[in-house]
């Protein structure tokens, strides 16, 4: 690699980011193609991404050495002290480098290879299948159809191939219409909603400046109420905020007329623009980056960050679209500027609200690859994967995990995965590791040869099921209902376990999600053991009878129940730490903790900094 | 006194609102000396509604055209309105709570008429004297011994008969030391961590006035502390005031322990804040709790301005320093404010929490709050004389060991495996605090219980909550003793609001609770399939 001028430097200093004394963790710095790996001195590793690096920053030489401090995407922070300056600046010019890609070929997925063949590729590509989803749905039926208009990307580049439209829509009205629309993004199908026959349609803002016109748009709106015999009138949900849209006017763009479209009901939400929720995250970051920080100025800071009071907006707009489905049966139409932001966060949630499958593992896969990624949200753009425009880059994203994790925290027991599931999804948003997330619409997609050349995450995420499923998952009720979360202020937290992933003294120190789930699990393995026993003890009742006893049957009633064992060790090792790797987690150390400058006359050995990774390390190694 | 003079009326038809989602209630509302009652018609279901008039904290009348509401704000932070048909009798009953709730006579109050089916009188009283934790530490240690110089509460009023001090420190001394202490609170063992063989104190403030005077024998005694730990140990004086509030406290004959004179201790400050302000930032936070409307700028701003979590902040990195003294440095620690009776305990009983696993089991847990907020003397009649609605003027209220609670409810959130006891103990001794049927929390210290015969003519809070029907509501199913030290981050980050008591009044009961239940029914599973193996086989030798 022409970048790397240093592989490797011994004596590095990693400090933690809210210690306020100046311990630290001694170890050798390496520089891979692909990744920057730390071990220290009890060999604990910590792996870093180049591609999650979203900046470096060089500090003012002091006498222990040279600070160099990384901030990633992931929202881990890493401190190191450099010995030498001259390491030091080698380092920082080789990842300044390596964490900005000018190519898409430079990125990590087309060099990444999880020894999978040519067949196991392309079957873990097929696991997701939209087309399938849409069946799932109930389209195409009377009422809706494929429309093959885009089928070559004609009308509309950043589309998927195969659009689902009112079965009246007829090609000149969707041409026409496309034409009235920010960048040819007409009004299609989202979610079908089969039991109140109501459609959620997405589509970019219309081109009507402050008289303009489109009949065959005028139209198309029409075919989609008429599509919904429940219901004779739609909603058409602008999800900016009414001063935004009404600018877009100026520039010959802007909202619905109702004069000109019979039957809608037109509705602003107010969700910002990615400028501003760019900046709000980066407030957020500014505050709860801060050492020292007190319980006011968290507070203050996360109201002047307006981050929570952007989710909530989300939050809103999704219930509404909803509500309106669920309470009235009526079709939505869902647009912002461009459709691609706002519109994929409120329709993907409003889907999340009203179809229990969704909430699914695999459902959940599905939403992020039909709302997400085939509707052409510009992942490659707001991640920053290749080095562009910074005003491209927003957490539109993060933000719709976020809310996700907010109705994770309302319905505990609606949802088949858990917190890591949303965590390593956000992981990989970011590492450019599978072929997902890289490009900005399916166009790009194909012409980069994603599907043959990279890998797709979910067969890898669903092989690891295990770790991401809910134990709470299942009451009946919570499972198969409609989800109406309440949104009073006092509902929405901050998410620590997602902005301090990485900040293990910030966490809580035991974890009753993995303890629930191997109960539950032991609990299945037990009913089944019981359930083994007693046929055997029937069996062998029978054959009592016979007067047949044989002594091996006895003995192969009698063993002891392997999965007690299990049990047994499981509580030794997992429910009673006594070794000293878990003492540092359940107990913790004080010295982790700044209770006061006090803390540094006690301070004596520091353990070891468990990092908790959601898998990255693990998946690439 | 005679309740029927206070009660102006027999009794109305009335509905009552519990909160969002609950179903209303129709009946016969009737009032009794101690209860409010409504009796639902014969063809409803048969339970009685009762509510503890002692639970009122506020009133609220309102009457248009021929009936009225009252609205009940309770100190367990619970909201009920009350539609009455008729206006006198709405007045009338409006009358009655408002004289009854606010009796302030000890020996006619509930607990000394409560006689519940399958509880016995004096039944668990015996759990936590003080000699029951003498015998704990002087098992580890002989450096310590029991004294019964304040038997007849003459040295301390606010004290216990018994307390624990320096073996080598005679019961004269200890008069001695006591009045050079505030409210006659010498220093006296609150817990012995045997690991590190180091002591946590606590005392009320010097007497050093003005002229900084001083008093051998609390230097002696505090010597004879650092003596008795072991050779050289050094000792650390917690001082939960200001330095400046330390010093102006000498202009009305309190102060701090001067250096010269106490060596080998070092006297650390970490100001924290009770009465008056604490009060306020309780109703300003509960106030803010119950808008439902407010935008999310305008909540955490209150949430912010309100000061609640930098409280629990404070208090949890204090107590974290004076647990973290012991165990980590050797030293032994005293801790005291002004009287020594409110943050002074806060710290000493959460240090406890931290370092002692024992304090953290059910029995463990009753034990500590006995030892170190009721007979410790924490004012709890006082303190708790009204909550968070009352328009009263605050005179002594103060939410401190609602904060205790607060801040063990954070612990166990960071460590939601080593608690036995769940959310619902905390909840119910918040509630027993402020209004209860039991006679635990009543009178302000051990000396006004035994002149009000509280231990023998009422029943313990500890014997009702050991009937077998409420443990399901108290204890953490996921318990797992740990034997280790848990020490909390108390980042803002990581610290929460404690919805299931904060939001009580406004928030309907959340799916969360349906999951707790969940997480219950999968334990007991597993208890019983691992249970019944065991028996299928046995059940299977048998033939």
């Amino acid at each position: 690699m022409e970048h790397i001028r240093t592989t490797k430097v011994e004596q590095v200093k990693l400090l933690d980011r809210f210690s306020t004394s100046n311990k630290s963790l001694t170890g050798t710095l390496y520089l891979t193609a692909t990744h920057l790996l730390f071990i220290d001195a009890h060999q604990k590793e910590t792996w870093i991404l180049h591609h999650h690096i979203a900046s470096v920053e060089k500090l003012a030489l002091t006498t222990s050495g040279c600070p160099l401090v990384i901030q990633c995407k992931n929202f881990r922070t890493v401190h190191f002290i450099v010995p030498r300056e001259r390491d030091c600046h080698d380092i920082y010019n080789s990842l300044l480098q390596l964490s900005k890609q000018a190519k898409y070929e430079d990125l990590y997925a087309f060099s990444y290879n999880p020894k999978q063949n040519d067949a196991e590729r392309l079957r873990g590509w097929e696991l997701i299948d939209l087309a399938e989803e849409y069946k799932r749905m109930g389209v195409p039926n009377s009422n809706w159809q494929l429309s093959d208009a885009n089928r070559d990307y004609k009308i509309c580049e950043t589309y998927p191939r195969e659009l689902y439209v009112p079965r009246i829509a007829s090609k000149p009205i969707i041409v026409g219409s496309s034409k009235f629309r920010s960048k040819g993004r007409f009004p299609v199908l989202s979610y079908y909603h089969q039991s109140k026959e109501a459609a959620i349609c997405r589509c970019s803002q219309p081109l009507s400046g402050f008289s303009a016109r489109c009949l065959e748009d005028e139209h198309l709106l029409q075919a989609i109420s008429k599509a919904n015999p429940a219901n004779r009138y739609m909603y058409v949900m602008d999800t900016r905020p009414r001063l935004n849209a009404m600018a877009n006017r100026a520039a010959g763009k802007g909202y619905e007329n109702e004069d000109n479209y019979s039957n809608i009901r037109f509705q602003f939400v107010g969700i910002e623009n990615i400028h501003v929720m760019r900046s709000s995250l980066q407030k957020l970051l500014e505050v709860n980056g801060t050492k020292g920080l007190s319980v006011n100025d968290f507070y203050s800071g996360l109201e002047s960050s307006g981050w929570l009071r952007h989710i909530k907006a989300v939050m809103d707009a999704a219930i509404f679209l909803a509500k309106a489905i669920e309470a009235e049966s009526a079709s939505v139409l869902v647009h912002c500027s461009d459709g691609w932001d706002r519109t994929s966060q409120v329709c993907s949630l409003g889907s999340l609200l009203l179809d229990p499958y969704y909430r699914t593992i695999r459902g959940f896969m599905v939403l992020i690859e039909k709302d997400w990624i085939s509707f052409g949200h510009k992942f490659s753009e707001r991640c920053g994967h290749l080095d562009g425009d910074p005003k491209e880059v927003s957490p539109v994203f993060t933000q719709f995990l976020e809310c996700v994790w907010h109705l994770t925290e309302q319905f505990p027991q609606a949802f088949e995965f858990n917190e890591a599931f949303l965590l390593q999804i956000h992981e990989h948003i970011h590492s450019c590791q599978f072929g997902n997330f890289i490009g900005n619409c399916q166009k790009e997609r194909e012409e980069l040869k994603l599907k043959e050349k990279t890998y797709s995450l979910w067969p890898f995420l669903l092989d690891d099921q295990k770790k991401y499923l809910n134990p709470l998952y299942g009451s009946q009720s919570q499972k198969s209902a409609v989800l109406e979360p309440n949104t009073v202020s006092f509902n929405f937290k901050f998410w620590r376990n997602m902005y301090h992933q990485f900040d293990r003294t910030l966490h809580p120190r035991q974890s009753v999600f993995n303890i629930i789930m191997n109960m539950n699990e032991q609990n299945k393995q037990l009913e089944k053991d019981i359930k083994d026993l007693e046929s055997q003890i029937k069996q062998r009742k029978n054959k009592q009878t016979d007067g047949i006893l044989s002594k091996e049957l006895l003995n192969s009633v009698r063993p002891e129940s392997p999965a007690l064992k299990a049990t047994l060790s499981l509580k030794e090792q997992a429910l009673l730490p006594v070794n000293d790797v878990l003492r540092t987690i359940e107990g913790s150390s004080p010295a982790d903790n700044r209770y006061s400058e006090y803390a540094d006359e006690f301070s004596k050995a520091e353990p070891a900094v468990v990092s908790l990774e959601y898998g990255v390390a693990r998946m690439t190694c | 006194m005679e309740f029927a003079e206070l009660i102006r009326t027999g009794q109305a038809q009335a509905e009552l609102l519990r909160g969002p989602e609950e179903p209303p209630l129709r009946g016969t509302l009737c009032i009794t000396g101690h209860h409010l009652m409504l009796s639902p018609g014969p063809q409803a279901t048969p339970d009685l509604w009762l509510l503890l008039l002692r639970n009122v904290d506020s009133i609220e009348k309102r009457v248009a055209g021929d009936s009225g509401t009252i609205t009940l704000r309770c100190k367990d932070l619970r909201v009920l309105q009350l539609d009455i048909e008729g206006v006198e009798a709405t007045l009338d009953i409006a009358r009655s709570i408002e004289a009854l709730s606010s009796l302030e006579s000890v020996i006619t109050s509930f607990p000394f008429f409560y006689r519940p089916k399958g509880l016995r009188l004096g039944d668990a009283w015996h759990f936590h004297p003080p000699e029951c934790y003498y015998k704990r530490v002087a098992r580890e240690t002989n450096a310590w011994r029991l004294s019964e110089a304040n038997e007849d509460f003459s040295l301390c009023p606010s004290y216990p008969r018994a307390v624990i001090v320096p073996r080598a420190v005679d019961d004269s001394a200890l008069a001695r030391s006591a009045r050079f202490r505030q409210g006659g609170r010498f220093p006296v063992l609150s817990y012995y961590h045997a690991p590190s063989g180091t002591v946590l104190l606590r005392a009320g403030q010097p007497l050093t006035g003005p002229q900084k005077r001083r008093c051998s024998e609390d230097e002696d005694l505090l010597r004879a502390v650092l003596a008795g730990a072991r050779p050289g140990a050094r000792g650390v004086i917690v001082d939960t005031r200001s330095p400046q509030a330390a010093k102006q406290a000498r202009m009305t004959g309190g102060g701090t322990e001067a250096k010269a004179a106490y060596p080998g201790w070092k006297r650390l400050h970490r100001p924290l804040e009770t009465g008056r302000p604490l009060q306020e930032s309780f109703v300003r936070l509960v106030e803010a709790c119950g808008d439902l409307e407010q935008s999310m700028d305008r909540w955490l701003n209150r949430l912010e301005s309100c000061r609640w979590l930098s409280h629990v902040k404070e208090t949890l990195s204090t107590a974290c320093l004076a647990a973290q003294s012991m165990e980590q440095e050797g030293a032994c620690v005293l801790v005291h404010g002004a009287e020594g009776t409110d943050s002074t305990l806060l710290i000493t009983s959460l240090a406890q929490l931290i370092l002692d696993p024992l304090s953290r089991t059910m029995a463990g847990f009753q034990e500590l709050i006995e030892r170190e907020w009721i007979q410790a003397g924490h004012p709890f009649q006082l303190r708790c004389a009204h909550s968070a609605f009352s328009h009263a003027r605050p005179k002594h209220e103060a939410p401190t060991f609602l904060l205790f609670l607060d801040c063990v409810w954070q612990l166990g959130r960071q460590f939601p495996l080593s608690l036995e006891f769940g959310e619902g103990m905390l909840l119910a001794l918040f509630d027993h605090a402020y209004a209860s049927p039991f006679g635990t929390f009543l009178c302000n210290n051990e000396k006004e219980r035994c002149l009000c015969e509280v231990r023998t003519r009422t029943h313990s809070l500890w014997s009702g909550l050991s009937q077998p029907k409420e443990q399901r509501k108290l204890r953490n199913p996921l318990y797992v003793p740990n034997p280790l030290a848990i020490w909390p981050s108390a980042e803002p980050q990581s610290l929460r609001l404690w919805q299931g008591l904060f939001l009580r009044g406004t928030r309907p009961p959340e799916p969360s609770e349906v999951a707790w239940e969940k997480v219950w029914q999968i334990v007991t599973d597993q208890e019983k399939t691992e249970g019944s193996q065991p028996t299928d086989s046995a059940s299977e030798a048998g033939p």
